[in-house]
């Protein structure tokens, strides 16, 4: 006979597993995420929202901590009313315990429980979630799990991008609505994609001096097609509003052009631009120097896949040179009870990933038949999307701009020559021979911010799947927890 | 007026504490991370990396690229972009890997 408290000790687990045991977690609570968990939750679906960060949002709704006292976080958004109307739903399905949020977890591993598949969702898989929170794990079972963990930025070395001062255009842009802060006064903006002026916007918005947006791709390349562009009114406005803001500021922008060096010893004071051709090979004789305290650079969002390559799920290439999941019209992924929303199915912004994660919830939640305007919408948008991947897909020759010591990968602090060499000399021909040869990409950030490069110096011309059983960097202390 | 993100967002903190950042203290308003607390004094380095011993500070600000790690409280190879500046916090120029105590040469 075991002793008296166990009973309790019964039901106590009893409590601890029914709390652990959801319909759907949702992994990121940026736009897709957090429109897939309130549209799961007003059909009744009991889900987890698990997201890295300490305030729902994601990178497009990062905001200020509510300590910093700011009344109109509006003005470092677009559409803000849409992300506190989510927010309040959110709130309001917390409160009847139908969403549990759980922010400041890190979903590094997602398996299919060995226990799940019981009668409440015969056609189902359960899915295992293993979250660090950076000092410990927490693991949650689901039947569903839809996939919302967005993009990183794609960062193409150059001479000089380590001096401090320049950063990722995501990265001012993430600094200055979190923490209210610059990286300088004087901020030059460079790469290639919208998000550079959005990026140039608000920083003159905040007070900084930003001398010249420098976009290697050409805006032509989107007049092209003027149908797809005509179905999409509202990202025409966006791109004339921050035209409009940038003009009023003195903002210069420099097309098919790059920034082929910055300058500097303890910190980045000058940046040279020059012109590019059609393949993004630097024209000599086109360089000018520009005199600025801070650079703030991006090529463009690489989705983040790791999670669903690693259980095998179809990618599909995108025109920008990225991989995406490939997922069906209900946007289902090629993995069983694994669904995908958002930029993880191809970078198309913050509009296209509401649509997405409601969509998905529809489907999780078995609405026959998604509503027809909402498919519309995300069909006109992923139109867009495309076209938008097709006009900044880095050109082969920007590597025409590196210098034999120029570091390719930051962490381990790999010129661009020792690639070379294991290209050229030591046989490699993809990124993986590299890593293995030069250590880059093996650093602390395991590839995330020279991984593209290194892949095209390997000389492959697609991108290939990422696969890593740990989706970041976990303290081998929390893996010994594991169940 | 000067523009700066503050009056952009206007935002009423509440006062700014104190940290120390190499010895010296820092002003750091609540809610903001190590990093930014740093940006916000015109400090961009605060690691000097292992190799070639070049200063290195926030890059993308997310907590993706590692390139913020600072010893924070006594801890090397801390994300700063990711940690909240709390009142009293010690940051200390990060050398090489940071774990000159175990001396792994």
């Amino acid at each position: 006979m075991p002793t008296s408290t166990s009973p309790d000790a019964a039901a106590g687990a009893d409590r601890h597993e029914r709390r652990d045991r959801y319909d759907l977690a949702v992994i990121g609570a940026g736009p897709a995420g957090l429109a897939g968990a309130v549209a799961a939750a007003d059909r009744g679906l009991r889900c987890a929202l698990l997201d890295a960060g300490a305030r729902p949002g994601g990178q497009y709704y990062r905001h200020p901590a509510p300590e910093l006292g700011a009344a109109r976080p509006d003005r470092l958004h677009h559409h803000w009313s849409t992300f506190t109307a989510l927010a309040d739903r959110l709130a309001a399905h917390r409160q009847a315990g139908r969403i549990r949020l759980l922010s400041d977890h890190h979903v590094f591993l997602l398996e299919a429980d060995p226990a799940g598949g019981g009668t409440d969702a015969a056609d189902r898989p359960h899915w295992r979630l293993h979250a660090s929170t950076g000092e410990r794990t927490s693991q949650l079972t689901a039947a569903a799990v839809l996939l919302a963990t967005g993009a990183y930025e794609r960062q193409l070395p150059f001479p000089g991008w380590t001096l401090p001062g320049v950063v990722t255009a995501g990265g001012a842009q993430a600094m200055l609505k979190a923490g209210l802060v610059l990286p300088g006064r004087r901020i030059v903006v460079a790469g290639s994609g919208p998000l550079l002026l959005a990026a140039a916007a608000s920083l003159t918005a905040a007070g900084a001096r930003v001398p010249a947006v420098v976009e290697a791709g050409d805006y032509l390349g989107y007049a092209r097609r003027p149908g797809v562009l005509a179905a999409v009114p509202g990202k025409l406005g966006e791109g004339v509003t921050h035209g409009v803001a940038l003009a009023r500021h003195a903002v210069r922008l420099h097309r098919a052009s790059a920034v082929v060096e910055a300058h500097g010893t303890e910190r980045v004071t000058a940046v040279t631009v020059a012109r590019l051709d059609a393949d993004w090979r630097p024209v000599p004789g086109t360089e000018r120097r520009i005199a600025c305290d801070a650079l703030a650079v991006g090529h463009g969002l690489v989705p983040q896949l790791e999670l669903a390559t690693e259980l095998g799920a179809e990618t599909r290439p995108v025109p920008d040179g990225t991989l995406a999941l490939r997922v069906d019209a209900r946007q289902r992924t090629t993995v069983p009870g694994l669904w995908a929303a958002g930029e993880t199915c191809g970078v198309g912004g913050a509009e296209l990933a509401l649509a997405e994660g409601e969509l998905a919830a529809l489907a999780i939640a078995g609405d026959p038949q998604p509503p027809v305007a909402l498919l519309a919408r995300r069909r006109r948008l992923r139109g867009f999307a495309e076209l938008m991947a097709a006009a900044h897909r880095p050109g082969a020759g920007w590597p025409g701009w590196l210098r034999p010591d120029t570091e390719v990968c930051r962490c381990e602090e790999v010129p661009a020559q020792r690639i070379t060499e294991a290209v050229e000399e030591l046989g490699a021909t993809d990124a993986r021979t590299v890593k293995l040869l030069t250590r880059a990409g093996m650093g602390w950030c395991q590839g995330r911010m020279c991984g593209p490069a290194v892949a095209v110096l390997a000389g492959m011309s697609e991108p290939s799947a990422d696969r890593r059983p740990l989706s970041c960097p976990v303290r081998l202390g929390e893996l010994a927890q594991l169940p | 007026m000067r523009r700066t993100p503050a009056s952009l967002a206007a935002a009423e903190p509440g006062p700014a504490h104190t940290i120390e950042f190499d010895g010296r203290p820092i002003p750091a308003l609540p809610g903001q991370s190590i990093a930014a607390a740093l940006w916000a004094q015109g400090i961009l380095a605060w690691r000097s990396t292992r190799i070639a011993g070049r200063p290195r500070g926030a890059f993308c600000g997310i907590g993706a690229c590692y390139d913020c790690l600072a010893t924070v409280d006594g801890q090397p190879n801390q994300r700063t972009c990711l940690l909240p500046a709390a009142p009293g916090t010690t940051v200390t120029t990060q050398e090489g890997h940071g774990r000159a105590d175990l001396d792994l040469a």
